[in-house]
């Protein structure tokens, strides 16, 4: 390998990228509108959950009980109404997500509650309806308790490690991070490559004495640089904007990075390599990248795939970014804490450059 | 070493399609050479075998000494190939385009110059400019200039002047002139049959297979003789009229004339009058001197008879 060679066609690269009207900005503003827009649009937060009370008892505690829910953070009264009827009507219409239905004499008999939640919207289902137990016990226990009638022996107190306030965005943030280093350091070598084969460049380049293996590493490097821009944009956002700061050291973010770069750019020459057309080349890509970020612990954990698909994620390099990220970000993981995942990434990346160099044919 | 191109029995097929069949011919050092045919005739095929881009399915060619499918590594490093599609960074500029190319091998253009002076003149007064912007024939000049930077002995030139106006065309040709005194050997094709006279020799190749290869001169001269042109104030009609008559083997229009191949039988005052009497009026024939173009178009409807 001639570095004068390879010095000359990165030069070519970062002025081809340069006069691009779209590829800096790309590489530029996508990182950005991701982060300051998607971690906003895409929550899973249970935020906001009406309940409708049907509220036959009339008295002191059911009256206790509504104006406690209403005073949750997460919970809003949006309905009380005399007939359970009524109360399914705010369920269907939208307004409430629980309805809450207090038997007559309650405060009385004590009798059973009927909890009941919308079921279309999963999460929010469930977490509104813990929430509104919640909410219902806690009141129930200090009306018991001022009126003598049990003395509090345990009392249970829950705490959410490493993401003390269950928030979405900062299982999101270091995803979004993931997201981006595919879709750049995939898409964009991979066209840029198949580009110069609808314009012909190509040919002039295949007689030159360049060997396969310069050409190719012109064609990834400037992508690993790009994936160090990307995730320096995301730390930057993400401390900035929604005030997270890794835990662990930026090294290892750095280090996670590179090698899924490596991954990526790699998976996307050899996927030009093999495409005649840009049309060709962003479908397989598409393809690839879609199960990728589906099966890779992305938006979904893998912990809670079936055991088949759990296999199958070892055999998906962004699982292990994903995992050094998180874990990096939220647990202030270290290198050698990670040295599984790192090992693996290592070794994909081996894979994918292979790859990308054995499948670059000068002639046909 | 005597001849740079030696091809011996190449064939290459794509599919069912015979882009070449059983191609021979050779290329003497110092040569300018030409390989003429229409589009689809298998020119770029056989020029990227030469530039090794192809391996071929059978047979073998030897540039410069050495094998283009063996050799291939040497050879990258010794030709000059312009391929028929333009194939310079359209976004980076020409003195961009030009440093890049010779860097890739290993050289400057500041040591070469001498050799892409001529080629290279006018483009001098816009290095700034990007390649993707200049004209037709600039294009080509700067594609060429890029082509010579590293003094290939060999220039091979798919098809340089499609797309390109008259003058430049012209200019072109001149350029090649110059390279070639300088010692560079040429193979340039082209479906301007007009072209083909600025060659030494030439192939002529149509649907994978080498027709003739000759001097232009010997080629034009081969269809001399029973070659006549004919004119009259209703072309149409004389073209139907010649073309019933027994003793006319072939008649196409050529330019602002019709060519007609006779044969034997032929009288040109007995035919004037044959078709004066059935209406034609102004009719003219006298001998034609045949050029490359009616020798193509001889051989190749003989093929298709």
């Amino acid at each position: 390998m001639n570095l004068r060679v390879l010095g000359a066609l990165l030069r070519k690269e970062v002025n081809m990228m340069k006069r691009n009207p779209l590829i800096p900005r790309i590489i530029l503003g996508l990182p950005f509108v991701v982060l300051l827009v998607i971690p906003l649009v895409a929550s899973f937060d249970v935020k906001d959950v009406g309940v409708t009370v049907v509220d036959n008892d009339r008295s002191q505690l059911s009256r206790r009980i509504i104006a406690d829910m209403d005073a949750t953070a997460e919970l809003h009264v949006a309905s009380v109404s005399s007939s359970f009827a009524e109360s399914m009507e705010m369920i269907e219409e939208g307004e409430a997500d629980v309805v809450l239905s207090i038997p007559p004499h309650f405060s009385r008999d004590l009798s059973e509650l009927d909890v009941e939640a919308n079921g279309v919207n999963a999460i929010k289902g469930t977490l509104g309806m813990q929430y509104v137990v919640a909410s219902i016990s806690n009141t129930l226990t200090r009306w018991r308790v001022e009126n003598g009638l049990m003395i509090p022996d345990n009392v249970t107190s829950v705490v959410d490690r490493y993401n003390p306030t269950l928030s979405y965005r900062n299982y999101m943030i270091p995803a979004l991070m993931v997201f981006l280093i595919i879709m750049i350091c995939g898409f964009l070598p991979a066209l840029n490559l198949v580009s110069e084969k609808e314009s012909g460049t190509i040919e002039a380049m295949n007689v030159t004495p360049v060997s396969r293996i310069t050409f190719v590493l012109s064609k990834l490097i400037p992508f690993w640089i790009v994936g160090l821009v990307v995730v320096t944009i995301g730390i930057l956002v993400g401390r900035v904007v929604y005030g997270l700061v890794p835990l662990g050291s930026p090294g290892a973010i750095y280090l996670a990075a590179v090698l899924l770069s490596l991954v990526m750019s790699g998976l996307g020459v050899a996927i030009a390599n093999k495409s005649a057309t840009m049309l060709q080349s962003i479908f397989v890509l598409f393809a690839v990248i879609m199960i990728f970020q589906l099966m890779g612990g992305l938006f979904t954990p893998v912990g809670s795939m079936p055991q088949w698909a759990q296999y199958v994620t070892y055999a998906i390099p962004p699982r292990y970014f994903n995992e050094i990220m998180r874990a990096v970000y939220l647990k202030g993981a270290t290198i050698s804490e990670l040295r599984m995942q790192y090992l693996c990434l290592t070794f994909f990346a081996f894979v994918a450059l292979a790859t990308a160099a054995l499948t670059y044919r000068k002639r046909a | 070493m005597s001849r740079v191109i030696e091809i011996d029995g190449l064939s290459k097929t794509y599919g069912n399609i015979k882009a070449l069949d059983n191609v021979s011919f050779s290329v003497e050092e110092g040569e300018m050479f030409g390989l003429i045919g229409p589009d689809g005739a298998g020119k770029s095929s056989l020029y990227r075998i030469l530039a090794t881009l192809l391996s071929p399915d059978s047979g073998k060619a030897t540039v410069l000494g050495h094998d283009c499918v063996a050799d291939y590594r040497i050879l990258r490093k010794l030709i000059g190939y312009m391929p028929e599609r333009f194939s310079l960074y359209p976004d980076m500029t020409v003195s961009e385009n030009l440093n890049f190319f010779a860097s890739l091998f290993g050289t400057t253009v500041k040591e070469n110059y001498s050799l892409i002076a001529p080629v290279f003149g006018q483009l001098e007064k816009f290095p700034d400019r990007r390649a993707g912007d200049l004209s037709g024939g600039m294009k080509q000049k700067l594609a060429l200039s890029c082509a010579l930077i590293h003094r290939p002995p060999l220039l091979l030139l798919d098809e340089p002047t499609t797309g390109v106006d008259a003058v430049s065309r012209s200019e072109f040709w001149d350029m090649l002139a110059t390279l070639r005194r300088q010692g560079i050997s040429i193979l340039v094709s082209t479906s301007y049959m007009d072209e083909a006279s600025r060659c030494e020799r030439i192939a002529m190749i149509d649907h994978g297979q080498i027709l003739r290869v000759d001097t232009p001169a010997a080629l034009a001269a081969s269809v001399s003789g029973n070659l006549y042109n004919a004119v009259s104030s209703d072309m149409f009609r004389l073209l139907e009229g010649l073309r019933k008559l027994p003793e006319v083997n072939d008649c196409y229009t050529f330019g602002a004339t019709l060519h007609v191949v006779i044969n034997e039988n032929f009288n040109p005052e007995a035919v004037v009058s044959r078709l004066e009497d059935g209406g034609i009026k102004d009719v003219s024939i006298y001998p034609a001197k045949g050029d490359i173009e009616d020798l193509f178009i001889k051989l190749t409807r003989n093929d298709e008879r």
